[in-house]
């Protein structure tokens, strides 16, 4: 069986579970709802979003049929599962946000498909390595310009202009991992070969190792401008893993951990506190060491204690779709604060129990599972580091906002790719995947016909 | 480099353990806790959204019910005001619940359904409370009421062959509706000299006096000791427990048989009967009759006390050698019962002398109209054989017909009864009147705190008659 006839039968689950998906919420508000009228629009509007969900899949399958023949045929229907049971979920939390992430889905597929035709060669993303580092620096930067910025819990993390508004991170992203694939290709062998033992440690080339301490400098600032732990955690942890994986050297990443330890606990030290910002990250580790504290759990608190509050909720089954309590009774206020971004996760857990949450995470794994097989697979270094770099940033995303919303890490806001609402989310991982899948075309493609 | 590309996926599987390990940890391991902590304020916000059950009387009033307001809040409603008070209590958010509200919270929340399908608990389900029918009656809880007139007291009253509570009236009431205004509640809750929030029926204990002489007189009669007819001396005073024991009135009535002793609740002979009887004999019927544990109703056991001989360290059985027994053979001695239990003795004896489990909700019916359980009477024990409960009956209808209980008497019927009159404050003549009774298969306990110069006979009778009518009626 060729990969793509593989592509469209795994997309059968995907169609069953949006089906199946929407039904029990259908049913569930059909419950609620006395009047017939209101539950004739719901049905009707349950129904077109399900099916324009799935013809768009159809057609992207079409065209990477023709694009891709060779791809990976799993990470595409993976993804399809991943949004839509997002959808499901966010049109429980408010069908009118489920509309607006539909449109999101869909720009998100037309980029997908623009990358795909128009990139066509993604080893050509290697040449303009450092336009891609200093746009993604800009990028990141942008939230804090005087005009443009937009600041949410403290943290910068929002660009707009006139109409429009993105979050630049999860862009950057994608850009942060291009470059430091270009880069770590070059540098990799001198990186190893020039590397000196001293005292018992590898100790890389500073000549070579400089740019990358621009990169843990640019974290650090992050850190502070930025005030996003979450993203920060994300870049580090993904530019750590390519450093791996370009060098097999774990000694350079003790060093690169060493260093992020060095610059957190200056910055959480009192001699850090001079510098702006460094208060919000302080709190947010406060905040995660106990959240139930008294005076802490009413205010800052407040987000992941109800977090946990909701999961408790749920159990081993979950209290079922559209069950999990997030407005006041009444409306005169929100209970479980971004259900439909941040605590996404919990709203899931919730409706859906320990088994529901553990079968998004074992979807998120197997999505991690291809990307590095995609990487095994793929024979030249940059797109090796390029598959790796993809996969690791994604894995480490789903554990950054995991973690925070379960109390393994502090809680920031990093979205659930594919499953939290948001346009910029959406759209910066189907970016993420159609790069995934072009390295994987050509990398299966090369081993089928050498 | 594919081998540390396999390590890297290794630590990602490894840290999206973690996440499950953790997830586990907050549904499973540590959900309880979660939903105990002050801060989780979802379970009482989810309450808020549960249409609650109905409460109705047996004559199909309508007790407690609940509104739906703005948004998807519900909030409950008391029809009837303060006359359901005390048995029914209230359900509110911001005070919490007593009563039946509490007792039966979970059938009123849809909380016992135990019938879910997949489906339904996918989908989830809506939850919807059930409906309580009570045996309460409507009629006679009035009547109760107004007999009583205000005076702080209480009535009981019992279908004495199935357990079910009738009447329970405890004054004063209070208003369920509007009390989850906190300061209305503060000022109720703090008032200690009326104490409206406290039901007397069941969580406050009176000296029974002569009403207790029917529990002696149980003891003598099934331990096959005496028969109605024995006799008994019965001088103006005896020497019980090393201190003179006089009768009400100083009266010497010679020697007289029990029946007589009942009919004219004379002190002395009963005081004897009770020491001739022994510690042991004694504790053990009123045991039987349900002293010593609190009543099995469906009713919040932290709004129940046990009767029984109450010191300053809690209560003391009556084999205790610091219990005063002859004067507990008359309702004396540190002896303190509720309502509810000296009801429970009318009935028992009513009911040929088995003690029926004490029951306030009749039916469950669901959202859908079905009634899903109809409480069904249960024996609680056989207290006394339906001889001598037979014989003792027939002492006490004399005590109605003849003796200090005529007020009580019912035109056509046959009243068996018997009066009390606890003396609270000798010096100035303050008394806790009695009364209990029953006609056919309908008992009633019946006290009035601290009414000055007040007799069982003269003030709790007429209330029996009263309710025993209304409950007669039906």
């Amino acid at each position: 069986m060729t990969a793509r006839n593989r592509e469209l039968i795994a997309l059968i689950p995907a169609s069953l579970l949006v089906s199946a998906g929407f039904a029990a919420v259908f049913i569930s508000q059909d419950a609620t709802l006395s009047t017939a009228a209101r539950t004739q629009e719901l049905s009707n509007l349950s129904l077109t979003i399900g099916g324009v969900f799935l013809a768009l899949c159809l057609a992207v399958h079409i065209v990477l049929r023709f694009a891709l023949p060779h791809a990976d045929p799993y990470l595409f229907p993976l993804v399809a599962v991943l949004a839509c049971f997002g959808l499901v979920v966010i049109y429980r939390i408010d069908d009118e946000l489920a509309r607006e992430q539909a449109q999101w889905f869909v720009v998100g597929l037309v980029l997908f498909v623009a990358t795909i035709v128009g990139l066509r060669d993604f080893r050509k993303l290697e040449r303009y390595r450092y336009t891609i580092a200093a746009a993604s620096l800009i990028l990141l930067l942008l939230p804090r310009v005087p005009g443009v910025g937009q600041q949410a819990n403290g943290a910068y993390l929002g660009v707009g202009i006139g109409p429009i508004s993105f979050q630049p991170a999860e862009f950057a992203k994608i850009a942060l991992v291009v470059f430091l694939a270009a880069y770590l290709k070059d540098t990799r062998q001198v990186l190893v070969l020039g590397a000196r033992r001293f005292l018992g440690v590898t100790i890389p080339p500073l000549k070579h190792f400089g740019p990358v301490l621009v990169i843990w400098g640019a974290t650090m600032l992050m850190l502070v401008f930025i005030r996003d732990l979450g993203s920060s955690l994300m870049f580090y942890g993904a530019f750590m893993a390519l450093l791996y994986v370009a060098t097999n050297r774990l000694s350079f990443v003790t060093i690169g951990l060493g260093l992020f330890a060095l610059g957190a606990w200056f910055i959480a030290s009192p001699a850090g506190r001079v510098l702006p910002g460094t208060g919000q990250v302080e709190d947010r580790v406060n905040i995660w060491l106990d959240p139930f504290a008294r005076g802490v759990v009413e205010k800052e608190g407040y987000q992941l204690a109800q977090s946990l509050f909701a999961q408790a909720d749920g159990g081993l089954f979950g209290t079922g779709f559209g069950q999990a309590l997030i407005t006041q009774p009444g409306g005169k206020g929100v209970i479980l604060p971004a259900p439909e971004t941040d605590l996404i996760y919990a709203v899931i857990t919730n409706e859906l129990g320990l088994a529901g949450a553990c079968g998004l995470i074992v979807v998120y794994l197997l999505f991690a599972q291809r990307g590095f097989k995609v990487a095994m697979l793929a024979r030249d270094s940059f797109s090796k580091l390029l598959a790796t770099g993809l996969a690791a940033v994604f894995a480490l995303q789903v554990f950054v906002i995991v973690g925070g919303v379960t109390r393994v890490i502090p809680l920031t806001g990093v979205t659930l790719p594919f499953v939290s609402y948001g346009g910029s989310s959406i759209v910066a991982n189907f970016v993420l995947l159609a790069l995934l899948l072009m390295v994987s075309d050509r990398a299966r493609r090369e081993a089928v016909e050498p | 480099m594919n081998g540390p590309i396999i390590r890297l996926f290794g630590l990602v599987v490894l840290l999206f353990a973690v996440l499950v390990a953790f997830t586990s940890r907050w549904t499973v391991f540590e959900a309880e806790a979660l939903r105990d902590n002050p801060a989780n304020r979802r379970g009482l916000l989810a309450e808020q959204r549960i249409p609650r059950g109905a409460i109705r009387t047996a004559d199909g009033k309508l007790i407690a019910r609940s509104v739906k307001g703005r948004g998807d809040v519900y909030s409950r409603r008391y029809p009837l005001g303060e006359l359901f008070g005390h048995p029914v209590g209230y359900s509110y958010t911001t005070i919490g619940r007593s009563g039946l509200e509490a007792s039966e919270n979970e059938v009123l929340t849809g909380q016992s359904d135990e019938l879910v399908t997949a489906l339904q608990s996918l989908v989830g389900r809506r939850q919807e409370g059930s409906d309580i029918v009570t045996t309460l009656d409507s009629g006679a809880q009035e009547v109760a009421r107004r007999a009583l007139q205000g005076r702080t007291g209480a009535v009981v009253a019992l279908d004495a062959d199935t357990g079910g509570v009738r009447v329970m009236y405890s004054s004063p009431g209070y208003d369920p509706s509007g009390l989850d205004d906190t300061k209305t509640y503060s000022r109720l809750s703090r008032d200690d000299t009326a104490r409206p929030l406290v039901n007397r029926a069941t969580f406050d204990a009176f000296p029974p006096g002569s009403t207790f002489k029917p529990v002696t007189a149980a003891a003598a009669l099934d331990s096959g000791r005496y028969q109605p007819s024995s006799t008994v001396s019965a001088p103006s005073e005896k020497v019980i427990s090393g201190v003179p024991l006089r009768n009400f009135g100083g009266e010497d009535f010679g020697t007289i048989d029990l029946t007589t002793a009942l009919t004219k609740s004379v002190n002395t002979v009963w005081a004897e009967v009770g020491v001739k009887l022994g510690r042991r004999r004694m504790q053990e019927y009123m045991e039987r009759f349900g002293f010593y544990e609190k009543p099995e109703l469906d009713y919040p056991r932290g709004q129940m006390i046990a009767s029984g001989v109450r010191k300053r360290d809690g209560l003391k059985k009556v084999t205790s050698d610091s219990v005063d027994l002859g004067r507990v053979a008359i309702g004396q001695g540190d002896l303190a019962a509720t309502p509810l239990q000296m009801a429970m003795v009318a009935a028992t004896i009513a009911n040929d002398g088995v003690r029926m489990k004490p029951h306030i909700v009749s039916r469950i019916v669901d959202p859908d109209g079905r009634t899903t359980d109809r409480i069904r009477p249960k024996r609680a024990a056989r207290v006394i054989s339906a001889d001598a409960a037979r014989e003792l009956a027939e002492m006490m209808k004399n005590v109605v017909r003849e003796g200090t209980g005529t007020a009580a008497a019912l035109e056509g019927l046959e009243v068996a009864g018997k009066t009390g009159t606890a003396e609270i404050d000798i010096a100035r003549r303050i008394n806790d009147p009695w009364f209990i009774g029953f006609v056919n298969d309908t008992a009633v306990a019946v006290v009035v705190e601290r009414v000055q110069g007040g007799q069982g006979g003269t003030v709790a009778a007429p209330i029996a008659k009263d309710v025993l009518q209304a409950l007669g009626e039906r």
